[in-house]
């Protein structure tokens, strides 16, 4: 039942894009973030997309898992595409189609919808190509200046990658208390939405007690073990930046540029 | 009620590529009164057979009735049918006191039996929470406490009885004494039998504990890759020591003795049960003498 739960939905395989540095790949996403936002017209997007499209192709991750993983934003997209074409104030000059729908509202709100979409697909890439637990190790590594004004670093990472590593477990436990309660006649599925909510408290109350166990547990375990955390531990996987990563950033800073001069330059498309 | 289950085949995520068979075309009959224990190694199939027997697992492909309710595939099931079927198999997981939620212990046991019986008045929910509750051998004194108060032992009690209030004919139970102190373990087993006695006609135990299932159950089924290996009474199950163990099974101890008496030349004939072993032991000790 939950096991369509996949959290950072990673893709194994080995490609270019999954054997870049995890650091890199954040810094990209970021990057590609504000070249999203800062291309003011269509020229830009279509660049952005084309950038999104040889990302995809160099990581061997099908076509279809990065629209899966849209899926979930599609109906936000929708309502955002379709509150910009109401809420467009038609200014002078603008083709008025009827009411207050005017061409240039839906021009406005393709842009925004297809800009969402962009920023969604090319994040996915990310969580596609990466593991979580290298995601956490690039999130630290890249945090690190932040321990110099007392940030404890370390600690958020490992707080951030014991979430992770709970969330199949939980999901796994969550599954069988849902079994164990339907057997006891609990209906998951019929009546209205509260009684629905309501339907779900002889799950969720097992399920918060299972978590304080498991984290009282897990704290013990590590105590066992003498964990501390800060300057003296050692990485296992250590990072490293490679050639791969040099080539990638160059292809961005090429993209940012690019959407800079289109902005600029902006060709008249409509 | 009696279960057929016929040629029954289950895969987990069909149509991803991590498919795994779950079971392979499983056929086994259980009749009314059984008291059956189901072994094999983890990963084997076993909880997932359990689970089809009350329609938690829909049937893929085979044919599978319990009582009059026919489980088969591609028929529909309702979900009244389902309801009904629930109320009268009984399904207690693996460490049923984990699926405590409710403030009282009362509340808790009455749990199940407001779902199958929601127009049940209050006297008829206090009778049948207080039946449960006698039948697994709890004070009244503890209805008015928190479940999560109790001990171990007790808690698994009040899961059992919040499972066993709607009267089941058939229970089955997911290693019920796993995690239990031995003592525990008797009284658990012990309370099993009383059950069998009283109301539930047909009981179902998983279980890894060899001794614990040629002690009590008349049927045993092994499985084994999704598939059954062997079904018979502990006697025809158990005297096979090569093949249990090959199955990277446990034997009972009474077989592992029985066996290393019969290498000695002293054959006993017997059950394996500890009592039946123990008086057969008796027995030959006498005639010998």
């Amino acid at each position: 039942m939950l096991s369509d739960i996949t959290f950072g939905q990673f893709y194994p395989t080995t490609s270019f894009v999954h054997k870049l540095d995890p650091r890199s790949k954040i810094i990209l996403l970021i990057a590609y973030i504000v070249a999203v936002f800062i291309a003011d017209n269509f020229w830009g997007l279509l660049a952005a997309f084309l950038f999104l499209c040889v990302a995809i192709a160099f990581s061997k991750v099908p076509v279809s898992a990065v629209i899966r993983s849209l899926k979930a934003i599609i109906f936000l997209a929708l309502f955002t595409f379709i509150l910009n074409i109401l809420f467009y104030a038609p200014k002078e000059g603008d083709t008025v189609l009827f009411w207050r729908i005017s061409k240039e509202g839906i021009i406005t709100a393709t842009f925004f919808a297809s800009r969402l979409l962009l920023l969604v697909a090319g994040s996915s890439i990310l969580t596609l190509t990466t593991t979580p637990v290298n995601i956490t190790d690039g999130i630290e590594s890249l945090l690190k200046p932040l321990t110099y004004i007392k940030v404890p670093v370390h600690v958020l990472a490992l707080v951030m990658s014991i979430a992770l590593r709970f969330i199949p477990t939980l999901a796994d436990e969550t599954d069988r208390i849902i079994r164990a309660q339907k057997a006891r006649g609990a209906d998951f599925e019929s009546g209205n939405i509260l009684s629905r909510v309501k339907a779900f408290i002889p799950v969720l109350i097992p399920l918060l007690i299972s978590a304080f166990r498991r984290a009282d547990e897990l704290g013990n375990a590590m105590d066992a073990r003498c964990y501390t955390d800060g300057k003296t531990r050692t990485k296992y996987k250590k990072l490293s930046f490679t050639a791969r990563d040099l080539v990638s950033v160059i292809l961005m800073a090429a993209l940012i540029t690019g959407i800079v001069f289109l902005n600029i330059y902006d060709p008249i498309l409509f | 009620m009696r279960i057929v289950a016929d040629k029954i085949t289950f895969t987990y995520n069909r149509k991803s590529k991590f498919a795994t068979r779950a079971l392979d075309e499983v056929s086994l009959e259980i009749a009314e009164g059984d008291f059956l224990g189901i072994i094999g190694h983890t990963g084997s199939g076993k909880s997932t057979f359990i689970q089809h027997l009350n329609g938690l697992i829909p049937v893929e492909s085979g044919r599978l009735t319990v009582g009059e309710t026919d489980l088969f595939a591609g028929v529909k099931k309702n979900k009244k049918q389902l309801k009904n079927l629930r109320s009268r198999v009984g399904m207690v997981f693996q460490y049923p006191e984990y699926q405590l939620f409710e403030q009282t212990v009362f509340d808790d046991v009455a749990f199940g039996y407001k779902n199958f019986f929601p127009e049940a008045d209050k006297e008829e929910i206090k009778a049948a929470v207080f039946g449960a509750l006698d039948l697994v051998g709890l004070d009244r004194s503890v209805l008015n406490r928190s479940p999560f108060d109790l001990s171990g032992g007790q808690k698994r009690r009040v899961a059992i009885a919040g499972v066993i209030v709607t009267k089941p004919e058939i229970l089955i139970l997911d290693e019920p004494v796993a995690g239990l102190d031995p003592l525990g373990k008797n009284e658990l087993m012990a309370l099993l039998h009383r059950l069998h006695k009283t109301s539930c006609k047909t009981i179902i135990i998983v279980s890894h504990d060899m001794d614990e299932v040629a002690d009590n159950c008349n049927k045993v089924a092994v499985f084994s890759e999704g598939k059954i290996i062997k079904v018979g009474s502990p006697k025809e199950v158990f005297n096979d020591y090569e093949g249990l163990t090959a199955l990277r099974l446990d034997v009972p101890i009474t077989e592992y003795i029985a066996m290393k008496l019969k290498e000695k030349g002293v054959y006993i004939d017997t059950d394996f049960s500890s009592e039946d072993f123990v008086k057969k032991l008796v027995d030959f000790y006498k005639n010998v003498k």
